[in-house]
């Protein structure tokens, strides 16, 4: 059943499931994403975290219930449409195109000349040229404009791909697993960034390190075997005694 | 203007590549050989046609196609039905049951042209269609297959097998196309005699002007934000596609671009050669331009016209000696290039010019001396022996 009324939330995530072959890696889930709000959704391994980011990016078709962006159903749409749409998805591993330069990296993301057509006739104007150094100041790596991606450490190849994200200007960014591999200055330094650029869109992360979702989360989710286990701000996550049992315990 | 002229000629590396080609091409070719070998140099570049389009869908887009022969023969067969309609006027055609349709079409008691022939009648439109059907052609396969997502080995097989239906085709087809026999005896090109000499240095040098100015254009293309597309999808497909693109209308827009690239050389073969016919749609002849592609180099525009003119040269002496060994001797530099240098001639230049660039620029200079004193030592041993 698709729902015909309208709500005030950016995101809307209704009664979703997906089974693999009968498994249910999510099952029944219920999300809402306010506007501005910075999301961390947490759980054990296996809790369908990631799938769930899957399925609001249209990489995986869920077996029922609908996921509603701005009172649009994304269900069904095709990636890039989504995209189009104002929706932003970073991956667990750094994605970013090695063989092409940080600038070219970022432009490639500028969100002009997407259909065949307009690639042939892109070219590089003032307003893609301003953006790209807006971009890559808020991401630290301005000094690395010229630098071929192959040569970022981790680190800066996590925030290369959150600025190719910006570049896009989403109204909703999806992050997985951002801070793997930094060290502990380069999370200081992201979370920053990520308190820097949550005015204006909203953002889900997903995340273990939970010194760092302390930092920046305004609402935290718990998953647990595909459902949804708790929900609050950090402190109450902190107390609740089912997410101790099953993910903060150990 | 200047950044057009980067775009165009990519620099001084590409200035010079584009210099040594052109003189080669233009100036030591036409002034060593005779009018024979240099109409078979012709013939090999319009497979240099077919080894551009490669590049750009296998070594740059990552897809690589196993049935470009269908391509190049689509081209060639709308070129040499003109020509075969234009050497089938009612006066020579006057001996046959029904004159004024091609020969082959009277053996097999046709009365009748075709429908599908009727357009062919007219310059234009064959010269359109020698681009614009390869191109469609191109559209409706890449766009059921890519749509769906399917590619790598499968694309390749689904390809190669549209070859071997399509040669078959035609050859079951020989009212219409002239089956296994081809559409041959071409003669005149609105009255122009293509088989005379004159007429083959024009279509020789026509061949070449249009090889640069394609090699131009493909490197504007590949110089601007479709090269960088095409490098990026080739590395990271799900990034380019969660950036917002249609990956599958760009890899349709690479497949139709190759398409239209082969049928071009198709219908320069034809005016260059005199005939078409399925043996050179097939999945043999495809195969073979996939080589010449891998042996220039797949990612290089360059490499590819020389890897079909070194291919096909090797073919012609090699198999004016040895027929029967041409085929192992593909085989073998097949292997080589995959296994030895899988970049190509291209990359092994690459390379060389890497290891040895540094020590010539080097050395240029301030050993110039010795070098004329060695090379006049030099020739004075040769005129005393």
């Amino acid at each position: 059943m698709i729902p015909t009324y309208n709500t005030t939330f950016l995101l809307a995530i209704e009664d979703l499931t997906v089974s693999f072959d009968g498994f249910k890696a999510v099952d029944g889930l219920n999300l809402y994403i306010e506007k501005n709000e910075l999301r961390v959704i947490i759980g054990p391994n296996g809790a369908g975290k990631t799938t769930v980011l899957d399925m609001i990016c249209g990489k995986t078709q869920p077996t029922e219930g609908s996921i509603r962006f701005h009172n649009r159903e994304l269900i069904g749409l095709p990636e890039h449409q989504i995209v189009r749409a104002g929706v932003g998805r970073k991956f667990q591993t750094p994605s970013i195109y090695e063989n092409l330069t940080v600038l070219e990296n970022l432009e490639v993301s500028f969100p002009r000349g997407r259909s065949v057509l307009g690639c042939i006739a892109f070219t590089r104007t003032k307003d893609v040229t301003e953006r790209i150094h807006k971009v890559a100041e808020d991401i630290f790596l301005a000094d690395l404009l010229e630098t071929p991606g192959a040569l970022l450490s981790h680190g800066q190849k996590q925030w290369l791909e959150i600025g190719m994200l910006l570049m896009q200007e989403p109204q909703l960014l999806m992050l997985d697993e951002p801070v793997a591999g930094m060290s502990a200055g380069e999370r200081e330094q992201t979370a920053e960034l990520l308190k820097r650029i949550t005015p204006g869109r909203s953002i889900i992360i997903i995340e273990h390190d939970m010194e760092f979702v302390a930092r920046i989360a305004h609402q935290v989710t718990v998953l647990h075997l595909g459902k949804l286990l708790a929900e609050g701000t950090m402190e109450q996550i902190r107390q609740n005694p089912k997410v101790i049992e099953v993910y903060l315990g150990h | 203007m200047n950044s057009l002229y980067q775009r165009l000629f990519g620099g001084k590396r590409g200035v010079l590549n584009l210099v040594v080609l052109a003189a080669l091409l233009l100036i030591v070719l036409p002034l060593s050989l005779s009018i024979f070998r240099l109409n078979l140099v012709g013939k090999y570049l319009t497979f240099s046609f077919v080894a551009l389009g490669l590049v750009m869908l296998w070594g740059k887009g990552g897809v690589l196609s196993l049935g470009q022969g269908v391509f190049f023969g689509l081209g060639g067969y709308c070129m040499a039905m003109f020509l075969k309609l234009e050497a089938s006027d009612p006066i020579s055609t006057k001996i046959q049951s029904t004159p004024g349709i091609p020969d082959f079409m009277d053996w097999n008691q046709l009365t009748k042209l075709p429908t599908l022939w009727l357009p062919f009648k007219h310059l234009p439109f064959a010269l359109i269609a020698t681009v614009v059907v390869p191109a469609l052609v191109a559209f409706v396969i890449g766009y059921a297959m890519f749509k769906r997502r399917v590619g790598g080995v499968y694309f390749a097989i689904i390809t190669q097998a549209i070859a071997l239906i399509l040669s078959l085709g035609i050859d079951g087809n020989q009212g219409l196309t002239g089956g296994r026999n081809g559409i041959t005896d071409l003669r005149t090109l609105c009255g122009w005699d293509i088989r005379s000499t004159h007429a083959q240095y024009v279509l020789y040098f026509v061949t070449c002007i249009l090889l640069f100015v394609i090699i131009l254009g493909l490197q504007w293309l590949l110089s601007g934000k479709m090269g960088k597309m095409l490098l990026a999808m080739n590395e990271r497909e799900d990034r380019v596609r969660f950036s917002g693109y249609d990956v599958s209308m760009f890899k349709v827009f690479t497949f139709c671009l190759a398409a239209a690239l082969s049928g071009i050389g198709g219908a320069l073969f034809v005016l260059q050669v005199g005939f078409i016919s399925p043996s050179l749609v097939g999945i043999v002849p495809s195969i073979e331009m996939v080589i010449f592609a891998a042996v220039g180099g797949r990612s290089s525009l360059y490499g590819a016209v020389y890897g079909a003119l070194l291919v096909n040269t090797g073919k012609s002496l090699f198999s004016e000696s040895f027929p029967q060994l041409w085929l192992f001797c593909m085989g073998g530099l097949f292997i080589a290039v995959v296994v030895l240098f899988p970049n190509g001639l291209a990359g092994l230049v690459e390379q060389l010019t890497q290891r040895f660039g540094p020590w010539f620029s080097k050395q240029r200079q301030p050993e110039a001396a010795p070098l004329v004193a060695l090379s006049g030592a030099h020739t004075e041993k040769g005129t005393n022996a």
